[in-house]
């Protein structure tokens, strides 16, 4: 069962990982050219394991801006990944040991979390470990391969690259869509939220860590409010 | 610079562990409350759309070609294909448009 899991977790993180690729090598690419070493620039990466919060926390390094600043900006951003947490810690098998909990928390990307929430019934540590098997590799890689090579890749595969993170999440979400009218409402709710976050005058200056926050707890909370999930719904996300 | 890149980096990681660690290792219990349930249930999809979209029209060099890659993966998504099938379509209708769409005069 451990085993199963773990290696659906490895096969599923494969197209996060090349996904992962693409934007970490952009990451390396422009610590590196902002005067980072190759090595500061994998180990942002490796210890962090963040596309956003990164490329924030550089700009901050190369701005020499203060500690404060930096933890905060952190907070902002990646305050997403505590909504996921939690919604994940109602997910794993039941009586998972702290340890396991400390582990899997260190993976809690916005598509390790993605794939690990649109399993069926409760999830293992194990199949998290599978997917972090990749994607982590695939993140510090990626940023060692950015860093070293400059413009090795060419940019129209950059370009090409760069949709897969938003292929992957659409897969995630839209299968179910189809069957439960509630979740439909709540991605064409988040989509058109956002949206209007991008287009809006005063919304349009609202930085992109706290749209998703703030999408993200205005369309579930509301989609909660009209449509609460009955008891069969619980075990699994693919039910509709 | 007088401050440490590596105590930023230790900044930086530390805040951002802290955040996913905290509520996996403290919410142990079972919640109960239908509330709660029902939005932890929908938090995903409502993060996950809000994140592609509209950021996904600005991912690649144009906004042409990155509205062909979202509509392909749509369909590709639609019919239910895989993960990674479904990031590799996208990625393929990005590249092929790039090539086809200078072509065209007018759109880019």
């Amino acid at each position: 069962m451990k085993r199963e899991s773990f290696k659906r977790g490895l096969r599923d993180g494969v197209p996060i990982a090349l996904g992962y690729f693409a934007v970490s090598f952009t990451f390396g690419m422009m610590a590196v050219s902002g005067g980072l070493s190759i090595w500061q620039a994998v180990l942002i990466s490796l210890t962090n394991l963040t596309s956003a919060g990164q490329f924030a926390g550089l700009d901050i390094i190369l701005a020499a801006g203060s500690y404060w600043e930096m933890a905060l900006t952190q907070l902002i951003i990646n305050l997403r990944y505590c909504l996921m947490s939690f919604s994940l810690s109602q997910k794993l098998e039941r009586n998972t040991a702290l340890s396991h909990r400390c582990f899997v928390s260190f993976g809690i990307t916005d598509e390790i979390f993605g794939i690990s929430a649109s399993q069926e019934g409760r999830v293992s540590p194990y199949y998290n470990y599978g997917a972090m098997c990749v994607a982590i590799p695939g993140w510090t890689l990626g940023t060692l391969a950015g860093a070293i090579s400059g413009n090795l890749l060419p940019d129209f595969l950059v370009s090409a690259l760069s949709v897969a993170i938003y292929g992957m999440f659409l897969a995630i979400i839209i299968p179910p869509a189809k069957t439960n009218r509630a979740v439909a409402g709540v991605v064409l709710g988040a989509m058109t939220v956002s949206s209007l976050f991008a287009v809006a005058p005063v919304l349009r200056n609202v930085s992109s860590g706290f749209v998703i926050i703030i999408t993200t707890l205005l369309v579930a909370g509301i989609a909660a409010y009209i449509s609460p999930i009955k008891e069969e719904q619980e075990e699994g996300y693919h039910e509709s | 610079m007088s401050h440490n890149i590596y105590v930023y980096i230790l900044v930086m990681a530390g805040v951002t562990y802290l955040i996913r660690m905290l509520p996996m290792a403290l919410v142990k219990k079972e919640i109960t409350s239908p509330y709660i349930k029902s939005f932890l249930y929908y938090v995903p999809y409502a993060c996950l759309a809000a994140m592609t979209f509209p950021a996904i029209l600005s991912a690649t060099d144009s906004t042409v070609s990155a509205t062909i890659g979202f509509v392909v993966a749509m369909i590709a998504a639609y019919k239910e294909k895989s993960l990674l099938t479904v990031a590799l379509l996208a990625c393929s209708a990005v590249f092929i448009a790039e090539r086809l769409l200078p072509l065209l005069p007018g759109l880019m």
